[in-house]
């Protein structure tokens, strides 16, 4: 592995290290629901300072289950994760090919534009 | 970090789309400028709204026993400067919040201010006193990304505390309750922004080296800018 992905790999260990941590050292053992949304608990916590307080408004669309839910946060995710995938994909296959013209260039020195190196 | 629909008062949600507007109108100006100018950068930019979207699906487990997401508003305000990120940022939560029911419409004034307007420009000013304080690319990548995803969070506290002060100790007191939910819960998950922004930055200079030098994030060598100066 060179340097470069040594040091991604890290970043990417750390991430999930303090993604798993909480729940390895079981920090949500003092609540009834542990691992609720915090969105959720401000909702309790308004409630809390305000016991009449209604929402007067509800959102048009509500996914039916928690599954479908879960299923759009994921479509979500992976619509982001496609687009980047495919930026970094065609970036490194342009680079890629510029890289071989300008091998080729210099296998070729009669080339006119064998000496830019853009 | 979404405010719920219909959990601000009218008074506040029209309030904080008020105060949302102007900036987000200024961005899409800004956003068709930069891709009349430069329509290479619509690569970029349509990743930048990418990472957004991964990072605010994706709801990780913190300190405080409870779940909430990243924003991933750092690495566009960078890249692009804020104002584009506000559009990016506003289209993020109106997704969620017409599909996902999560955030809402009422609150997306709200909402888009913390996390589209006061977080890229908090982040995006972080990097830039780090950079001018001589910090290295990542060093200001990585405080860049934290402090927007954290002043985010802290916003929507002071968002909902002036919206429902505590009977007994007022705004304060409120601000202390939704600051434990979010701001407390947000830490860890800020210093993973800062990491994945990291990384993502790091994949950026490795291959698009020549988007990150056009906008400025990578200084020209010497050398090349004299050739501009004369061209």
């Amino acid at each position: 592995m060179s340097r470069n992905a040594k040091i991604n790999t890290l970043l990417l260990a750390l991430v999930a290290a303090l993604a798993v941590l909480p729940l390895a050292l079981g920090l949500g053992d003092h609540k009834e629901e542990p691992f609720t949304g915090a969105d959720g608990e401000a909702e309790t916590a308004i409630t809390e300072i305000e016991p009449d307080y209604e929402p007067w408004f509800s959102p048009l669309y509500e996914p039916p289950s928690g599954e479908i839910e879960s299923a759009l946060f994921s479509l979500q995710a992976a619509l982001g994760a496609g687009v980047l995938a495919y930026y970094f994909g065609l970036r490194r296959g342009r680079r890629q090919g510029e890289e071989r013209a300008a091998a080729r260039a210099e296998g070729a020195p009669s080339a006119p534009d064998a000496d830019t190196d853009a | 970090m979404h405010i719920a629909e219909g959990y601000l008062p009218p008074v506040h949600a029209a309030a904080w789309g008020v105060a949302s507007a102007p900036f987000v109108v200024h961005g899409v100006r800004a956003l068709t400028r930069e891709v009349r100018a430069n329509p290479e950068s619509t690569l970029l930019l349509g990743a930048s709204g990418a990472f957004t979207f991964v990072l605010s699906a994706l709801k990780l487990p913190s300190v405080t026993g409870s779940c909430s997401h990243p924003t991933g508003t750092g690495l566009g305000a960078i890249l692009f400067r804020p104002p584009i990120m506000a559009v990016l940022g506003t289209i993020t939560l109106l997704f969620q919040a017409l599909l996902l029911a999560h955030g809402g419409l009422t609150t997306l004034g709200a909402n888009a201010f913390s996390m589209a307007i006061v977080g890229p420009w908090a982040g995006y000013g972080t990097y830039l006193l780090f950079r001018r304080f001589g910090a290295p690319l990542m060093v200001g990548v990585f405080f860049g990304a934290f402090v927007a995803d954290l002043s985010t969070y802290c916003v929507t506290s002071v968002q909902l505390a002036v919206a429902f002060p505590d009977p007994g100790s007022g705004v304060a007191g409120s601000l202390a309750k939704f600051g434990g939910i979010f701001a407390v819960t947000q830490l860890p998950l800020a210093v993973s922004e800062g990491l994945l922004t990291v990384l993502v930055m790091r994949l950026l200079t490795q291959s698009s080296k020549g988007d990150l030098l056009r906008l400025g994030v990578l200084a020209r060598p010497e050398p090349k800018r004299h050739e501009e100066a004369a061209a």
